[in-house]
């Protein structure tokens, strides 16, 4: 009756995280609805007298798996959500069809066969134990196989490093370069801070000089921006222009670095 | 009825051992020749007249220790080795049919030989032509001294070969390449029916040798339809070789080569090559009166006839004597045909033809090498004071070829004539008249040559040849001159060739009887020939145009047709059948090619654009094809 | 109960089938593969019950392992063509194509 309970309450949140993680725009909400589904799974593994497993589940799916998709999210982008439109004609029917189809036929499989009442892992466990028994397993018949995962482990490791290692092209800059370069630039001194003679301690505000002009370096370029998309501006139309000054540098710096990545 | 002696294996060495030397010394010299090149520019030609008379030398040799034997003995094979396992050996058959031909081919070869050296002095290519002249009289050789057919089929290709190569010498000229060409190509039909009947001998008999045949032959006298169709298909095969109906249309054409191979080739030897073949295939001719025996007859008197008229109407000088020539072969067939009674005429003819042919054939090369090189009758005339000594030879040629009496074409013909008369009456009539027209045609080439009015080209400024041309001519005549009678007079060509070819029983035994109807009536034909060219030729102006002519003069003109018939029966034909094969292949089986391979480009075109390069796409795919697979598998109950 | 269990299984795996259909983000691409995966899992772990046998369990923690591997270069694959492209959406790399 328990495990009855426990099945239906988790399959529709499993379900219901499954669709939630697809329709999803955000990749984040979709990370975190995946992560939903792999704790229920979890749990489904435990009812089912398989605890290593649900221990595993969640250390490697929900631990490791999930914060390396976190990280990749975080490095990629958070804020690149898909867009609705969708380019290749046709592909949501017919994928909807597909997965409803082949849905609707493994179901209907299932639901011909005719199952005795399950054996239970009582027999097979036996005296040794629940864990010594896996380690039997695992250390007799698939000793082999269980090798070979190892290797596959180390050669997947050695090529995410390949993969995601990036060859310097050019010498390191020393200290001295850049206190060369940064003397040969436009300015030597720091960015002044924000909020310098300001008259309201918001961090998008930019700070005014002792002669009373806007600094504009005072203010983060994103955030610059971002007011501008938002249209939070001050009212100020001296330190609004300031902004959308700072906002446009930013945009044009942005778009050099995506040329200069592509070259 | 003589049958031939029996074979014997030589065993002891001597000259007959030693007779492969005979081929072996043109052979040599040919590949010096050839393969040196122009290093023996300087000495090519007295190599290759050296080689010539070796040969011929041993030839001599050989047949004084021929003749050295008793009758019965006067066959000797000669094994040299093994040619191909178990079948055949490489080996020499000398007996007295063989060594006639090696002296003839050897003798009069070296004649040419040494006229050649003066004839070919100003050609630049004179060491070739020597080379091929010794690589001919080699293969010519081999192809009469071998104990079994493939040797002789060797050297038959051998001489086909050296005949391709001298007939296109100035390979230059067009007409030459194109004549050599022709040659070549007829003679390969004719090659085939040889090649063929070679097949069903071995098929029938297992061997091809001489000596096993005539024992298997001896044994139980073959007949039946096996024996007829290896007679035709030899008779096939000789025809080709010897310019003989239907086969006699690359002869005339194969004057374009130098004037010594004409004479050398094309006159003296190698177009007696199949004369030979039906002598040394005799069993296969036997009885006289099977199929295949009057089949040879009869295509020897229809080119005897063929061969005059041609000769009637050409004005080239050469031209003519080739028509001669295909008539006189006739002559050798037509004997050759008659069975054992005619065989020693047949050669008796071929021997003496040899000679005053050649003779003819130098003499006219005299005349051309005179002439710069002209072939036109009709520009020569009144020649005899300026070349007496050519004109002499050239008319004791003339004399014998049209049967005067007491020369060697009368006795030699007139033997022909005669048995051919008593054995096939029709064809010795036909004989008759072909000897009367032989009398008018020649006569005629004479009177226009050396009789009448100069009609010469401005710039021709006739004058005697060399001794070393004259020399040859003079021995020629005196060979033209006796030979026939010798050999005829009481038969003794008869009873030397008898080991070799057999012999006719007692009682149809020939004897020379110069007063016999046929004989008179042939010598009275003649006169009246001989009258009318001089009347034509002689007395009369001979215009320096030919005159248009009549439909006989026109039909003899252009060789009876003989091209014109082979043009619209084989190279019309088969013209029109490469054609169709060329249009079938462009478009029937390219289209087909080419149609398929579109199609497949074309549909492979608009199948490449479903790789869209959207993983997503063929994500779905997958899933479609499991989603198939899966309802597919619930079908058939196995889930 | 297995059937239960199953059916759940089949539903998880159309879902995360139907995901890596419809979405454009490799990321979020990856998420659904996972999610195959794990409905996989699933399936092992029920049957390993309904048969009494501890296999199903090893292929299960198999399947976990391969994955991971899977994600860690899957994911650094992801991070490279982004680096290159600026862009995570599986439509961008097109070029292997007719």
């Amino acid at each position: 009756m328990g495990e009855t309970i426990t099945f239906w309450v988790l399959a529709v949140v499993s379900v219901g995280a499954a669709l939630g993680m697809v329709f999803n725009r955000k990749a984040v909400y979709s990370a975190l609805m995946l992560g939903t589904v792999m704790l229920c799974l979890a749990v489904l593994y435990a009812v089912q007298d398989a605890p290593f497993l649900a221990a595993v589940q969640i250390i490697v799916y929900t631990g490791a798996v999930m914060m390396l998709f976190l990280f990749v999210l975080m490095l990629v982008g958070v804020d690149s959500s898909d867009s609705l439109v969708e380019t290749l004609k046709g592909q949501r029917v017919w994928a909807a069809l597909a997965a409803v189809g082949f849905a609707a036929l493994v179901i209907l499989a299932i639901g011909n066969a005719v199952f005795a009442k399950e054996a239970g892992l009582a027999s097979a466990i036996g005296q040794a134990g629940y864990i010594r028994a896996l380690a039997l397993l695992l250390f007799t018949k698939y000793v082999f196989a269980f090798e070979i995962t190892s290797a596959l482990l180390i050669t997947a490791a050695l090529g995410a490093m390949v993969l995601a290692h990036r060859e310097r092209l050019t010498v390191r800059p020393t200290q001295k370069d850049l206190a060369r370069a940064r003397f040969l630039g436009g300015r030597p001194s720091p960015l002044p801070g924000p909020g310098t003679y300001a008259r309201n301690n918001a961090i998008d505000m930019p700070a005014l000089l002792p002669d009373g002009s806007v600094a504009e370096g005072s203010v983060n370029r994103y955030i610059a921006r971002y007011d501008v998309e938002q249209g939070h501006l001050p009212e100020d139309p001296k330190l609004a222009e300031a902004i959308k000054h700072r906002a446009a540098v930013e945009s044009a710096e942005s778009a050099e670095s995506v040329e200069e990545e592509s070259k | 009825m003589e049958s031939p002696a029996e074979i014997v294996q030589h065993t002891a060495g001597g000259m007959i051992g030693a007779s492969w030397l005979m081929i072996a010394f043109p052979l040599l010299g040919a590949a010096i020749l050839l393969i040196l090149g122009r290093m023996t520019n300087r000495w090519g030609h007295l190599l290759g007249v050296a080689m010539s008379l070796a040969s011929f030398v041993v030839a001599v040799l050989t047949f004084l220790e021929l003749i050295g034997l008793p009758a019965d003995q006067r066959r000797q094979a000669v094994r040299l080795y093994e040619f191909i396992p178990g079948m055949v050996d490489m080996g020499l058959l000398i007996d007295p049919l063989s060594i006639s031909f090696a002296l003839l081919i050897t003798g009069v070869g070296s004649l040419i030989h040494i006229y050649s050296i003066g004839y070919m002095a100003h050609d630049p290519e004179r060491r070739r032509f020597f080379s091929y002249l010794n690589l001919f009289v080699a293969a010519m050789l081999l192809l009469v001294l071998a104990h079994n057919y493939v040797g002789l089929f060797i050297g038959w290709e051998g001489v086909g070969l050296a005949s391709y190569l001298l007939i296109g010498f100035w390979q230059f000229k067009p007409s030459a390449a194109v004549a050599a060409k022709k040659a070549f190509i007829v003679n390969r039909v004719g090659d085939f029916g040889l090649l063929v009947g070679m097949f069903i001998i071995l098929a029938t008999f297992h061997t091809l040798t001489f000596s096993d045949l005539g024992a298997q032959i001896a044994k139980s006298p073959p007949s039946g339809g096996a024996i007829t169709a290896i007679g035709l298909l030899l008779l096939l095969g000789a025809c080709g070789k010897s310019a003989q109906l239907p086969l006699q249309s690359w002869l005339l054409d194969a004057m374009e080569g130098p004037t010594p191979v004409s004479a050398l080739i094309h006159a003296a030897t190698m177009v007696t090559a199949g004369v030979y073949l039906v002598v040394r295939s005799g069993a296969f001719f036997f009885p006289p009166d099977s199929a295949q025996a009057l089949a040879v007859s009869i295509v020897g008197a229809a080119t005897l006839l063929a061969g005059a008229i041609i000769g009637c109407a050409k004005d080239d000088i050469k031209k003519g004597l080739a028509g001669s020539t295909m008539s006189q072969i006739g002559y050798m067939m037509l004997g050759a045909g008659l069975g054992p009674v005619g065989y020693a005429f047949a050669i008796g003819h071929l021997i003496t033809h040899g000679f005053f042919k050649a003779d003819m054939f130098l003499g006219a090369g005299s005349v051309m090498h005179a002439m710069n090189d002209e072939v036109d009758m009709r520009k020569y005339g009144g020649l005899r004071k300026f070349m007496p000594l050519t004109f002499v030879t050239f008319f004791v040629g003339y004399l014998a070829i049209i049967g005067f009496p007491l020369l060697s074409g009368y006795f030699t013909k007139d033997g022909i004539i005669e048995t051919a008369v008593h054995h096939q009456p029709i064809l010795g009539w036909l004989a008759v008249l072909g000897a009367g027209i032989t009398g008018f045609y020649m006569s005629r080439m004479v009177f226009m040559t050396f009789f009448g009015e100069k009609r010469w080209e401005k710039d021709a400024h006739p004058h005697e040849s060399p001794a070393v041309m004259t020399w040859p001519l003079i021995l020629l005549s005196i060979g033209a001159v006796f030979l026939g009678g010798y050999l005829i007079l009481s038969n003794r060509l008869m009873d030397f060739l008898a080991p070799a070819v057999g012999a006719p029983p007692l009682s149809e035994r020939p004897e020379f009887d110069p007063f016999s109807t046929a004989g008179l009536a042939t010598l009275a034909l003649v006169a009246v020939g001989a009258g009318f060219a001089w009347v034509r030729y002689g007395r009369a102006e001979v215009p320096a145009v030919a005159p248009r002519g009549s439909f006989l003069t026109t039909f003899a003109r252009r060789d009876l047709f003989g091209d014109a018939l082979n043009e619209s029966l084989f190279m019309r034909p088969g013209q029109w059948l490469t054609r169709f094969a060329v249009y079938f292949d462009n478009r029937g089986v390219d289209g087909l090619v080419n149609g398929l391979a579109a199609g497949i480009g074309g549909t492979s075109g608009r199948l490449r654009r479903i790789q869209t390069g959207f993983a997503r796409t063929y994500a779905l795919s997958i899933l479609f094809g499991a989603a198939l697979l899966a309802g597919a598998l619930l079908l058939v109950g196995n889930i | 109960m297995t059937t239960h269990y199953l059916v759940l299984s089949g539903l998880l795996f159309a879902i995360g089938a139907m995901g890596v259909l419809i979405r454009r983000n490799a990321i979020v691409v990856f998420m659904c593969v996972e999610l195959m995966l794990n409905a996989c899992n699933l399936a092992f772990v029920a049957f390993a019950r309904q048969n009494g046998n501890l296999e199903g369990q090893i292929i299960a923690f198999f399947v976990m392992v391969v994955a991971a591997a899977e994600v860690v270069v899957g994911l650094a694959i992801i991070v490279t063509i982004f680096r290159t492209r600026r862009s995570a959406s599986v439509d961008d790399a097109n070029l292997l194509k007719y």
